[in-house]
């Protein structure tokens, strides 16, 4: 009755969702003009209300004074940018190093493959950020290291999963055919598990990429170092500088974007099959 | 009933090896940690960054301060307090989500004209809100009824909590093959119809991976939002202000950070045993 | 020569507990070189079983098999036959092209003389315009297509086909059978073949293998002699004998001779027992 359960997107709720395939023959204008209404209508109507006075700028202050002080401080959100960005970067190549490994590692043994997804996955849902300050105090409050380290941790666990998972999951008649072949153990792992895991290694470093920019945001807000755009925008907020703090939030949603834009195109290519569903 | 037990035991296993590795550096590691190019790169040793398990375990027993509750009533109560934020944001976002998924679901235009924000916001840090949404306390108010500070807490899990299920409770409403959909056309199935007997129960694999992303992110979104706006009784308050006495008692932060843990566990429970509840009822009826 | 011979073969499944299944018992078969050979019988008669045992990817519990004059884990090893299923099964993210040149890769073979070869096959399963393109951007049966020129790429002696042209369309299902007929004669494979359309068995068989379930065994062979098959072979007298042999084979009638009122009102109530 339903069609099957696309499993890599049903674990994945930040895929970019293609709803039917009418949208890339309507054209990228056509489907670009929506969004492109709601966006301007909304900021229009945004600012007018704040400048009709209906809510008071402390709680949501006119895109243009946000835009102002996004120009005026350009500078420094580029740099605390570039600081909270490279923390994000490391914590996210070395979280996701260890992830891939450890799950490569759990697909060896059919009881540690079976137990670590439910554990890894309660795990995941820990606040985890909360380490941040016992890891100020593990290592120095004054370098990037304890942001760093919560930042690969936070990320580990959705490449660990969906690895594993990936690497679990292999189609019975791909089994047979490969038996048929006497292929080995390398070579089955090779031909078939490696790439089929593929997209769902790519589905976790793309969640994980988001994460690791939020994580090493937020690592800021539990004291250390003020070099990123978290504590930027702590700071802000306690001056009641609003404007201010906002602008170096949409600093922090490009950062965001970045990220999440670089592990698509890399996804992209490295699995050309899926997109040309 | 055995693969549940594995899984149980695996977890007992895990923790286990956690506290000897734990245990095990603190053995063989320097007091001060190793440093690389005068960065330190391996964590400090000492029982003042890194106590002993056990004292950890014993400090839930001794009062918070002298003559006050035992820890683990402060930590618990703060956890309570917490949940609060939690449930209310959780259910409100999710809700909202939800809604929102079936607005998008029947209006195309609006599916056109919104997904893309909401996918978009799934990839930017939309908690960096929290510190401004703190301004919010004390400024407002819902009709005679005060802003309370934990309703800012309860906002930003509302609003971490939201995105997910909105998501993918989408792609759940748009999973039904085009052949079941043709064939509750032929039943002239109106589009409530097919909503509620096929569009709904086929959205359910899609609604609960959503919504345990969300219970995840509303946790978060109330721990974090309870740092940055300062919320007294909370947990994630707890965690900084315990952290701030680290020097003269280390083995009390941990005690806030266990109690942020189990929150986070009891949150996924409460999600995970809803969806059991659902597989079940529906295994019996079909 | 024999290309497969099994003598009391038998595989049962969870031997020994609540829920054994006997799969198949007393199996006695030779397939000749060059022979075609159809398995042919209801839903749980062993018939895809008794093709894995062939292809060693399961094992009997009792009777010898040799594939090739070898054992069959052997001629696994030796990778002697070359195996189709009833799902495509092709790799997702290799072109159709690399799809078919998988088991030449895992030969050995060069690079130039791979290509060649999976082009060669491609061609003759009517896809030569799809090389580059990955999988799911074909159709079911454009994949199980692709998935009968794997099989067929390393023009091996032995061909193992379970249910292959299940998929397709009649009119590319009959195209398919005359190629694989002239491919088969062309290099003198011999064939298993596995179906469930009884015209497709005589189409294509020197002999039928007639099977039935609880427990699966070989019930009938039924000899096929049409000679050198073509167009008309469709419309022959010979053809429809031979189905009308088959269906009386798998209803559990004796012999065709005998067809008395009483005999086929009791072999109808046997089809509605089973």
């Amino acid at each position: 009755m339903t069609a099957a359960v696309d499993k890599i997107a049903a674990a994945d709720p930040t895929a970019p969702v293609v709803v039917g395939r009418q949208r890339r023959s309507r054209g990228f204008l056509r489907g670009l003009l929506p969004p492109l209404i709601v966006g301007i209508g909304g900021l229009a109507l945004w600012e007018l209300i704040v400048k009709a006075g209906r809510i008071a700028p402390f709680i949501l202050p006119a895109p243009s004074a946000i835009w102002e002080q996004f120009w005026l401080s350009r500078s420094v959100i580029w740099q605390t940018g570039l600081a909270t960005g490279a923390n994000a970067f490391v914590g996210l190549i070395a979280g996701a190093v260890v992830g891939i490994l450890g799950a490569m590692a759990a697909s060896r043994f059919r009881l540690l493959g079976e137990v670590s997804i439910p554990v890894a996955a309660a795990l995941n849902a820990l606040p985890i950020i909360a380490l941040a300050p016992i890891l100020n105090n593990m290592f120095d409050s004054t370098s990037s290291i304890p942001r760093r380290v919560v930042v690969s941790i936070v990320v580990f666990f959705p490449v660990f999963i969906n690895t594993l998972r990936g690497l679990r999951e292999v189609n019975p008649t791909h089994r047979e055919l490969m038996d048929s072949y006497a292929a080995g153990g390398w070579t089955f792992t090779r031909l078939v598990r490696l790439p089929g895991a593929l997209p769902f290694v790519f589905t976790g470093l793309r969640q994980a990429s988001s994460l690791a920019v939020i994580a090493a945001v937020v690592a800021e807000y539990f004291g250390g170092l003020q070099d990123g755009l978290g504590s930027r925008i702590t700071s802000a907020a306690s001056n009641t500088a609003y404007p201010r703090a906002w602008a170096f939030v949409v600093g922090a949603c490009v950062l965001g974007l970045v990220f999440y834009a670089v592990s698509l195109g890399l996804e992209r290519l490295a699995t050309p099959w899926r997109r040309s569903r | 009933m055995t693969r549940r037990l594995r899984v149980v035991l695996g977890a007992l296993a895990a923790l286990l090896l956690g506290a000897l590795l734990w245990e095990g550096y603190k053995a063989v590691g320097s007091d001060n940690g190793a440093s690389l190019f005068g960065v330190r790169v391996l964590p400090r040793a000492d029982d003042s960054a890194m106590p002993h398990v056990l004292d950890i375990l014993k400090r839930f027993g001794q009062p918070e301060l002298a003559g006050g509750d035992p820890i683990w009533l402060v930590v618990l109560d703060a956890c309570l307090f917490t949940l609060r934020s939690v449930a209310v944001g959780f259910g409100v976002g999710a809700l909202i989500g939800l809604l929102l998924a079936i607005v998008m679901q029947r209006f195309r235009v609006v599916e056109r004209g919104l997904l893309p924000y909401v996918i978009l916001s799934q990839t930017v840090p939309l908690i960096a809100l929290a510190p401004v949404i703190a301004g919010w306390g004390g400024k407002l108010s819902l009709g005679s009824y005060p802003w309370q500070p934990w309703m800012s807490v309860a906002t930003i899990a509302a609003y971490l909590a939201f995105f997910p299920v909105a998501v993918g409770m989408l792609r759940g409403l748009h999973s039904p093959a085009a052949i079941a959909e043709e064939l509750m056309h032929s039943y002239a199935a109106g589009w409530w119809r097919t909503l509620v007997k096929l569009r709904l129960p086929a959205s359910t694999p899609y609604l609960f991976p959503a919504l345990r992303l969300a219970g995840a992110a509303a946790v978060v979104g109330a721990v974090v939002g309870e740092i940055s706006t300062g919320t007294r009784g909370g947990i994630g308050r707890l965690v900084i202000e315990y952290s701030r006495e680290a020097t003269g008692d280390p083995a009390k932060v941990y005690t806030a950070m266990i109690g942020a843990a189990l929150l986070g566990l009891a949150v996924a429970a409460l999600v995970g045993a809803a969806e059991f509840l659902l597989n079940r009822r529906r295994r019996v009826l079909v | 020569m024999t290309a497969v011979a099994l003598s009391g073969v038998g595989k049962v499944f969870n031997a020994g507990r609540a829920d054994q299944v006997v799969a198949l018992t007393g199996v006695d078969l030779t397939v000749d070189s060059g022979q075609f050979v159809s398995l042919i019988g209801p839903s749980g008669c062993g018939k895809s079983t008794l093709l894995r045992l062939v292809a060693d990817l399961i094992q009997p519990t009792s009777g010898t098999l040799t594939v090739a004059g070898k054992p069959a884990r052997k001629a696994r090893l030796d990778q002697e036959y070359g195996i189709a299923f009833q799902q495509a099964g092709l790799f997702e993210w290799r072109t159709v092209l690399r799809n078919v040149e998988l088991p030449l890769e895992l030969r050995g073979t060069g690079r130039r003389e791979r290509k060649r070869r999976a082009e060669e096959m491609l061609e003759l399963v009517g896809l030569a315009d799809f090389t580059g393109h990955y999988p799911a951007q074909l159709s079911g049966g454009m994949q199980q297509r692709v998935a009968i020129a794997r099989a067929l790429a390393v023009h091996p002696l032995l061909l193992l086909m379970d249910e292959p042209f299940g998929a397709l369309d009649e009119m590319t299902r009959e195209r398919l059978q005359d190629e694989l007929l002239r491919i088969c004669a062309q290099t003198g494979t011999s064939t298993i073949f596995v179906t469930h359309s009884i015209p497709e068995a005589v189409y294509l068989s020197d002999r039928v293998v007639v099977m039935s379930p609880r427990p699966g065994r070989i019930t009938d062979v039924i000899e096929i002699d049409l000679g050198p098959r073509s167009e008309a072979t469709r419309q022959s007298a010979g053809f429809f004998a031979g189905i009308t042999k088959v269906r009386r084979a798998l209803r559990g009638t004796p012999a065709p001779t005998s067809s008395s009122p009483s005999a086929s009102s009791s072999a109808s109530a046997e089809v509605t027992a089973s």
